[in-house]
């Protein structure tokens, strides 16, 4: 309606002959309880929307309107039905371009769907207890290669977390005025570093200096499940690392270095948005720094800090190229997170596609909606939880 | 008056602040002081320096950090007989952060040490992130600058030379020439789709385009190689045509579009709804509004969610590892036969065993990296402005544009004509002065 109110009918003159056959002009603006001929009802503004009207309305007074008839073809436009055939002509392009990203989405699912239920069909519940990956023998599922991307994402979430977490804090807190800007371009260059890149700074790089801390942690930590290696004697001063080669845990740093900065940059965008009178506050109590941080701009980014995580836990989940340089690929569940070999789904589809048969191709397109599915419930679910949150209304994730 | 009287009850409370701020309504002044008077007798409130970092604090970081390390070299070498660098730097880090506490508790109480230590922590997060990120970037081009400095890596494909040929022959032009291609034909696709469809999402809003919407978010969470497989089953497999540059473009486009249309949206929503109210008003269609406003407004953050979409499209190499092939010549034909990427031509090379291949790979990474830097720095010098802000080169044009019309009007109410204005300036509207020029040239 405030549109309605803006509309200055002597702008409106220029593009008159435009509109003045549209019909449905006048219904419409008479559905909106607008007067759609003001001269007829004695000038402008007299009906209703006189403040509004007073701009446009005080031109108009000493101009020719009022002494026009009544079967003027000057009317108030409503601009949200008048068009002009360019503006019939965008809409219905805009319309078609969404119709058209809509179907190639769209498309792409379906045809997961499609060409993934032939091999769930035939495997059936099987297809996520199973471990083994032999669907031309018809014994395959996904147990293995799905513990194997849920574990590495997790490591990588847990790693990246607090180093997003705290890069965030410094950035909108810590760092001074000057550097801020330079610094919150290099996080953002950083997410945008190709995952190539980063699967060989794992594999060439990180392997050898992750694995003493491999063996650190085994020696003196193995008797936690999880850090357990089998094939691992601590006792034994010539046993070699190579058995924490290729592990969960190198594919989770890796992986975690590409997360970081995503989730750091959605997190330090909302920290910058906490209020600042809440700030100032916080600070005029007697509150130190840190204080200040805890009470107000955490919990006032709280949703920042959860939606950030799990966009990375989408990202991580879906990583291939990295994880795929930098593992070995086993088809068992593997619980010890040092230990060599681990599995991703979308390093499987990686590996396999190339010698596949058809009926193998539907498995993998299986798998993948898995994976899809996946993600796409942990990135609906950080949109959601980031558009709930107090801090959440005007920003971008 | 009660501002004044916490004050004063503050004066005598070094940690009372809290006490003081609750009592105030009540007895302003009487309890906080009686009881901080119990606690500290002698020893007056000193004002918290929040802001600025004392010789003391650099002090105690630099002893706190050299026993640290003194301790830990002490345990490595004497107590538990341990190489390798990261846990050295982990357990003198944690050592170290032991000390620190201490140090400070000599002088200060327990807020000030947590503030204190959360300090020191937060920075020192921030500092291995970059740190990281240093490390990275520095180990590729090292690695990479082996291949780099020679001329015949820029210049020759790799047809030429087979895995055990030295770094002298051969090069990743066909790589460079590939990517090119692949993303040219991908941004064709993707930058005229995902822009209109970011417009319909933000300026059409209805039940279509929120489904749209939802649809495309989703879409965002897409593993990149799940469109690689798509498009070779459907391209490649489906339609039966060979893998090529042409199909690893429609992976691109695949990927991409979602990224485009989503920060686009972002960018679009943020033009600020009275710009468009007064374009409607001064009577613009929809179309001109968009034209003429909505898109100039957000042109700088419209080009950043192309650049970066091109960043993440340059760099993916799942998409292009499943449609493109691989291939060691020039492809110049993205239709037919195989073209590689300089992503998918690292991955593949560094697959192999020989040292100058891996040397090939990392001179590959190293070229895309920089690519990926140059279109980040040229992302960052055009985007980093809002929607309205102007770049000085873009106010130099709108004042010269406005001195312009101007001058027009003297000219026009000179030659006393007005109804001419109005139909000449109908025609050439590409600014938003024009459209102040159609309001107003009918006076």
């Amino acid at each position: 309606m405030s549109q309605n109110d803006t509309i200055q009918r002597s702008a409106a003159t220029g593009d008159r002959s435009r509109y003045a056959d549209d019909g449905s002009l006048d219904d419409a603006l008479t559905g909106l309880g607008v007067d759609a001929d003001p001269s007829a009802s004695g000038g402008p503004g007299a009906s209703g929307n006189g403040a509004g009207n007073g701009v446009g309305g005080s031109g108009n007074g000493s101009g020719s309107t009022p002494a026009k008839p009544a079967a003027d073809t000057e009317k108030r436009r409503n601009p949200a039905t008048a068009r002009g055939w360019q503006d019939v002509l965008f809409r219905s392009l805009a319309r078609s371009a969404g119709a058209v990203v809509l179907g190639i989405m769209g498309l792409v699912g379906l045809f997961l769907v499609v060409r993934g239920s032939e091999a769930i069909g035939s495997a059936g519940p099987s297809f996520l207890t199973e471990q083994s990956w032999e669907p031309n023998s018809g014994t395959f599922g996904i147990a293995a290669v799905l513990f194997g991307t849920v574990t590495i994402a997790l490591i990588a979430i847990v790693v990246a977390i607090p180093l997003a977490l705290g890069s965030a804090t410094y950035i909108s807190e810590y760092a001074p005025r000057n550097i801020k800007g330079f610094l919150t371009g290099i996080v953002d260059l950083m997410a945008a570093i190709p995952s190539v890149v980063y699967g060989l700074w794992g594999v060439f790089w990180l392997e050898a200096n992750v694995l003493p801390v491999s063996q650190w942690i085994s020696t003196f930590f193995g008797w936690i499940p999880i850090f357990a290696v089998e094939d691992f004697d601590a006792n034994n001063p010539l046993a070699t690392p190579t058995v924490f080669t290729a592990s969960a845990l190198l594919a989770g740093l890796v992986v975690a270095m590409m997360v970081a900065p995503i989730a750091s940059s959605i997190m330090r965008e909302v920290f910058s948005q906490a209020p600042l009178g809440e700030r100032e506050g916080a600070l005029a109590l007697g509150s130190t720094k840190w204080g200040m941080i805890r009470s107000v701009v955490y919990p006032f980014g709280t949703g920042g800090i959860i939606g950030g995580t799990m966009l990375g836990l989408g990202r991580a989940l879906g990583e291939t190229i990295a994880v795929y340089l930098v593992i070995s690929p086993v088809f068992i569940i593997q619980p010890n997170i040092l230990a060599t070999g681990t599995n991703s789904i979308s390093a499987l589809v990686a590996l396999r596609y190339g010698e596949a048969s058809p009926f193998e191709l539907s498995a993998l397109m299986a798998a993948g909606l898995v994976l899809f599915i996946i993600t796409m419930i942990v990135n609906f679910g950080a949109s959601i939880i980031i558009s709930r949150s107090r801090s959440g209304a005007s920003s971008e994730a | 008056m009660t501002i004044e009287d916490t004050r004063t009850s503050e004066a005598g409370a070094a940690t009372g602040s809290r006490h003081a701020g609750a009592a105030a309504p009540g007895r302003r002044t009487v309890l906080p002081a009686l009881s901080s008077g119990a606690r500290h007798p002698t020893r007056p409130e000193v004002r918290r320096n929040l802001a600025s970092i004392g010789r003391d604090d650099v002090l105690r970081v630099l002893g706190a950090a050299a026993a640290g390390i003194a301790t830990t070299s002490w345990l490595f070498t004497q107590i538990v007989a341990f190489d390798g660098a990261l846990p050295f730097v982990l357990i003198s880090y944690v050592l170290f952060l032991g000390y620190f506490v201490v140090l400070i508790s000599f002088d200060d109480n327990r807020v000030t040490i947590i503030d204190r230590v959360a300090n020191v922590i937060i920075h020192s997060l921030a500092v291995v992130l970059i740190l990281a990120l240093i490390v990275v970037v520095v180990f590729t081009v090292i690695r990479g600058s082996e291949a780099l400095f020679h001329f015949n890596f820029w210049t020759q494909d790799l047809s030429t030379a087979g895995p055990l040929d030295p770094l002298t022959t051969g090069g990743m032009l066909h790589a460079a020439i590939g990517t090119l291609i692949m993303i040219a034909f991908a941004l064709t696709f993707s930058i005229p789709l995902g822009l209109l469809c970011a417009v319909f999402l933000s300026e059409f809003p209805g039940k279509f385009s929120r489904l749209v919407r939802t649809v495309v978010e989703a879409m965002t969470a897409l593993p990149s190689i799940i469109c690689g497989l798509f498009i070779y089953a459907t391209y490649v497999l489906m339609f039966g045509l060979d893998r090529s540059g042409f199909a690893a473009s429609l992976a691109i486009t695949i990927m991409i579009l979602p990224i485009i249309i989503r920060s686009a949206d972002v960018v679009l929503r943020l033009v600020p709804g009275t710009l468009k109210e007064a374009s409607l008003g001064l009577g613009a269609g929809q179309w001109r509004t968009i034209w003429n406003v909505v898109l100039p407004t957000s042109r700088s953050g419209l080009m950043t969610a192309i650049i970066l979409g091109t960043a993440r499209g340059i760099g993916e190499t799942s998409p292009v590892l499943l449609t493109a092939g691989y291939t060691t010549y020039i492809n110049m034909n993205p239709f037919t036969g195989p073209m590689v990427s300089l992503p998918f031509a690292t991955f593949t090379l560094v697959k192999s065993p020989e040292p100058s291949q891996i040397a090939r790979g990392f001179g590959a990474a190293a070229v895309l990296m920089v690519l990926v830097f140059l279109l980040f720095l040229i992302a960052r010098l055009i985007g980093g402005r809002g929607p309205g802000q102007l770049s000085r080169r873009a106010r130099r044009r709108v004042a010269a544009a406005s001195i312009r019309d101007a001058q027009r009007y003297t000219q026009r109410s000179a030659v006393g004509n007005p109804s001419a204005g109005g139909t000449a300036s109908h025609g050439g509207g590409h600014s938003p002065e024009s459209l102040q020029q159609t309001g107003s040239g009918h006076k």
